[in-house]
């Protein structure tokens, strides 16, 4: 259901920049005011959302710790997997946002012959690793459309990226490689039953989104052949706060944007602001040093305390009148 | 807030990296590419066209390349015969170039623009230029 509901909405989508284009004539709103709101919505949205974690104390550390701790001197400690210093942690986090440690560790849960075993499944971390990567490398590439002049390492991994010199224009690999990691991780979703039982529209939804994205960039480049020259008119015109609307760009092109606007304008709003969320997750970032440094809870109220002396002072008289012994005369 | 430096930091950093293609682009005016034709070839020319129409050799230009070079190179056939019957022989640079022959101001206007870089320079021969 998620998963259809999630397709059709996409289609919906891709249909209503189509008639907008094609029927409306609306390439100013598809082609500016789209894309201003969702860059904005973006921007606002993704520095709100991060505010607000960061309003949220973290009183105790919680790092999920898989290796020794700092123990005696002769035991050897697991300095990343389970950090005790600022840099330890530093050094985790940086392996866990460029190389995806912890789905590294995944595992699979197996019965074999009756009984449980686990055995390491590295599917899950080669394909998001591949479509990370592959969509920080086609973000980039795509700089050559908001620069002028192209700076020189937009076309080294433009070069990097077609290598294999296959045709013109020349085939650049990260394309098909998202296209194809994407379609696994949905695979992945419909086929194996305990990740479908817990998927939502949330989680097919931008799947579909980014799929249809790299469809209609393929299409674009390889099959219909869209004038990258007026792409760039309007692009640059977009960045340079000139928008203007070069004429004759193949509605393709407006599917494009549109598509991509939304991800955009969706992405404050979704799972995938685990972008800046992986930054602030407490179970990683945090090294493991509760006992060894006092860490106060933050919303700790000043405890009014009142002293023994405190207390003989304001009643001494009294005290002395019933025959209570009092510490100072 | 709490590690608020931490945070504010890297926001920071995020809208700078976000929004660089803005701030470094505001108020400039972008100047089109104008392809110029006007090479002594082209100039002789009684109709002034290319192999295809303007608008397919546009945006398909590197396609018929592509099978220009395969119908050469693979199967031995370099005559290319254009949709209205006109007969070119297949070459890179001495069919293309002699008419372009002016490519700093023809392929690479636009190509500079658009960001793009044909390895094709790798080994075929660019006509030879007046560098300005
Ligand atoms: C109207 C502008 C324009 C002119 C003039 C032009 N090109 Fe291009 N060319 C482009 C654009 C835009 C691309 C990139 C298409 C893309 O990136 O999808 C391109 C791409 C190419 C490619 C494929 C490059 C690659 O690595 O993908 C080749 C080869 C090529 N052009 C050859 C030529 C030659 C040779 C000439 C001169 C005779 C020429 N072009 C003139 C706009 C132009
Ligand atoms: C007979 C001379 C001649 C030959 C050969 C020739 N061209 Fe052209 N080309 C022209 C002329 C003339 C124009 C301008 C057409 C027009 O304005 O309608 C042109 C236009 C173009 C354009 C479009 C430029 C624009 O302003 O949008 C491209 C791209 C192009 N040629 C590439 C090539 C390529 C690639 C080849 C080799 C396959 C080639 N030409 C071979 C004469 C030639
Ligand atoms: C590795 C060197 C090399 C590179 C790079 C290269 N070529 Fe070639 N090309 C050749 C050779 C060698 C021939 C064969 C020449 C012959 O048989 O006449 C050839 C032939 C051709 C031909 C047909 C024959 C002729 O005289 O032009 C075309 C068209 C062509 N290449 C286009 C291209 C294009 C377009 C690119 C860039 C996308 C390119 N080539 C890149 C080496 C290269």
């Amino acid at each position: 259901m998620g998963a259809l509901f999630s397709f059709v909405m996409v289609i919906l989508l891709v249909l209503l920049a189509y008639a907008g284009i094609k029927a409306a004539n609306l390439q100013i709103f598809f082609g500016v005011v789209i894309p201003y709101a969702a860059i904005l919505t973006f921007l606002l949205g993704f520095v709100y959302r991060m505010l607000k974690w960061s309003t949220s104390p973290v009183p105790f550390r919680i790092p999920t710790t898989c290796g020794q701790q700092k123990s005696l001197p002769w035991v050897k400690q697991n300095k990343i997997e389970n950090p005790s210093t600022a840099l330890g942690a530093t050094v985790r986090m940086i392996l866990e946002v460029f190389l995806f440690r912890s789905l590294f560790r995944n595992t699979k849960a197996e019965l074999r012959d009756g009984r449980l075993g686990y055995g390491s499944s590295k599917w899950l971390w080669l394909g998001s690793l591949a479509f990370h990567v592959s969509f920080f490398t086609i973000s980039f590439r795509h700089l050559r459309l908001f620069l002028q002049p192209v700076p020189s390492p937009v076309h080294f991994v433009e070069t990097l990226d077609g290598f294999l010199q296959i045709g013109a224009p020349t085939f650049l690999i990260t394309g098909s490689i998202l296209l194809l990691a994407a379609l696994f991780l949905l695979l992945r979703r419909f086929l194996l039953p305990t990740i479908r039982y817990i998927s939502l529209p949330a989680d097919y939804f931008p799947l579909f989104l980014i799929i249809a994205i790299a469809s209609t960039g393929i299409l674009m480049r390889y099959f219909l052949k869209i004038d990258v020259v007026s792409v760039k008119e309007l692009t640059m015109g977009l960045v340079s706060l000139n928008p203007m609307i070069p004429e004759k760009i193949d509605v393709i092109f407006y599917i494009h944007l549109f598509l991509i606007s939304v991800l955009l304008a969706y992405f404050p709003f979704s799972k995938l602001m685990h972008m800046g969320g992986v930054f602030l997750s407490p179970t990683r970032n945090l090294s493991n040093n509760n006992r060894m440094v006092r860490h106060i809870n933050p919303w700790n109220y000043p405890v009014k305390a009142r002293t023994y002396e405190e207390y003989e002072d304001e009643f001494r008289e009294k005290m002395k009148n019933a025959g209570i012994p009092v510490e100072k005369e | 807030m709490y590690n608020g430096w931490k945070i504010l930091l890297g926001l920071i950093i995020f809208l700078a990296v976000a929004t660089f293609p803005f701030y470094s682009n505001i108020g400039k005016a972008t100047v089109k590419p104008e392809p110029k034709i006007d090479t002594p070839v082209i100039n002789e020319l009684k109709e002034k066209k290319c192999v295809e129409s303007k608008e397919f050799m546009k945006a398909e230009h590197m396609q018929l390349l592509n099978d220009w070079r395969d119908s050469a190179v693979r199967d031995g056939n370099r005559i290319y015969v254009a949709q209205d019957g006109e007969k070119y022989t297949i070459s890179l640079q001495n069919t293309c170039m002699k008419c372009h022959s002016n490519k700093k101001e023809f392929c690479d206007k636009c190509h500079n623009y658009a960001g793009a870089k044909p390895y094709c320079w790798d080994c075929h021969i660019a006509p030879k230029e007046a560098k300005k």
